[in-house]
């Protein structure tokens, strides 16, 4: 994706949403989220210093991560000084057009067994689609399709958001990292702007989430970043993420998103071993 | 050889219609009325629920068969953003607004609102439809509306 133009990119990314009503009126994608974060920013109160949490919580844990497109670490004043996109979402709110590529083994728990002592189990999946543009929601500060897919996959793991050790979440724009916190029960709704803000979400807090360094600074290569999730938890489940090792990382969750919400998928993870 | 592609602003006439004559509910229909600077919305004849822009199919109770409505074109601002980075069409306007406006007949309708300082868009505002007089120049030329503000 880095051969085209920042023109060329807004172009193509356009494509996900709807033609004749969304790219037909020069609403880009990066426009649709900053819709959402307008609306979540006048019914809940949250601020641009908390959505710029987000990506300087993100490029700490990217600092970490030598795989990561951005290890470089920067202040809330980077981000909030950067060139506005979709007011209010800045260039540093947005994640970067990465080039990349993600594999995964999948197998039976059986035949894994073959492979290796320490395989991971994907313990939930859920999948949800929503309509394909925003602008017919009942709300545009939530993504019923996240919360639709975690109901799936907490049932089938028999499992709930207390239960989450360490999450890798669909940071295309930080306020969507901030919705993802309350859709996936993290906190309440409105109150993911405090979660970012007190730490809780940072290796070290609560619920750790976007260790990689998210697509915000581990980059999103559009089709591998799903994958890309998932290995990342595999990393911690199986104690190999480095210096940003969660403690004790027993059950992980990985949380995508298509288009503006139009379509998302939850898995949440257990240790095999 | 050059191929030239001209492209005529559809006369009344040019509905696409079913086999009964009807105006079918369709998005390209839905501009044929904005060539007429009239915001046409669909009403489904089972249910009720108005619908705009129109879609083939009642989300409401899943009926297919609707009748055209025209809609006031006045609503209130949901939410809205600055693009600074737009597509390459809409290079030349940029910084300009957009939002989602609900409509006092209900639907919920985006566009671009023009005519009105940035500083000034506030969630909740009185806005109403209004259209362009140019077509514009790339495919596929639908006649464009805009909001504006209703004050």
């Amino acid at each position: 994706m880095t051969h085209l133009s920042t023109t060329g990119v807004t172009e193509i990314l356009a494509m996900a949403s709807d033609f004749p009503f969304e790219q037909w009126h020069g609403i880009s994608f990066p426009g649709i989220f900053g819709m959402m974060a307008v609306d979540h920013m006048h019914r809940y109160g949250t601020t641009e210093e908390q959505l710029a949490l987000v990506a300087v919580k993100n490029h700490d844990h990217g600092a970490m991560n030598p795989k990561a497109h951005f290890q470089k670490r920067i202040t809330v004043q980077d981000v909030l000084s950067s060139h506005p996109v979709a007011w209010p979402l800045k260039l540093y709110d947005c994640c970067p057009r990465t080039d990349g590529a993600s594999c995964l083994v999948l197998t039976s728990p059986e035949v894994a067994r073959k492979f290796t002592d320490t395989p991971v189990h994907i313990i939930g999946s859920g999948q949800a689609q929503d309509t394909l543009s925003l602008f017919g929601r009942e709300s545009f500060s939530t993504m019923k399709v996240t919360k639709l897919a975690a109901q799936q996959a907490y049932g089938m793991a028999r499992l709930g958001p207390k239960d989450i050790d360490v999450a890798e979440l669909h940071d295309c724009f930080t306020i969507a990292e901030i919705i993802a916190y309350e859709d996936l029960g993290f906190c309440g709704p409105g109150e993911g702007g405090k979660l970012v803000q007190d730490g809780q979400t940072r290796i070290g807090g609560r619920i750790p989430c976007n260790t990689s360094g998210g697509l915000k600074a581990k980059g999103h290569p559009v089709g591998a970043t799903g994958i890309a999730q998932a290995y990342e938890i595999y990393l911690q489940l199986t104690n190999q993420a480095g210096r940003r090792q969660v403690s004790a990382a027993e059950i992980g969750l990985t949380e995508n998103v298509g288009g503006a919400a139009s379509t998302g998928v939850v898995h949440v993870y257990g240790r095999g071993d | 050889m050059e191929i030239t592609r001209t492209a005529i602003k559809p006369p009344d006439d040019e509905f696409v219609r079913d086999e009964s004559g009807s105006i079918m509910p369709t998005v390209e229909n839905f501009y044929k009325f904005c060539a007429q600077r009239r915001l046409m919305g669909v009403k489904c004849t089972r249910c009720g629920a108005v619908i705009c822009p129109p879609r083939g199919i009642c989300p409401n109770c899943f009926s297919e068969k609707f009748e055209w409505t025209e809609l006031r074109g006045n609503g209130k601002l949901l939410t809205y953003t600055i693009i600074h980075f737009p597509p390459a069409q809409f290079q030349a306007l940029a910084p300009y607004a957009v939002g989602i406006v609900e409509l006092d007949e209900g639907p919920q309708l985006p566009g671009m609102i023009k005519n009105i300082k940035l500083e000034e868009l506030k969630i909740g505002m009185a806005l109403q439809i209004d259209f362009e007089t140019a077509l514009p120049k790339e495919w596929p030329r639908w006649p464009r509306y805009f909001f504006r503000s209703s004050s």
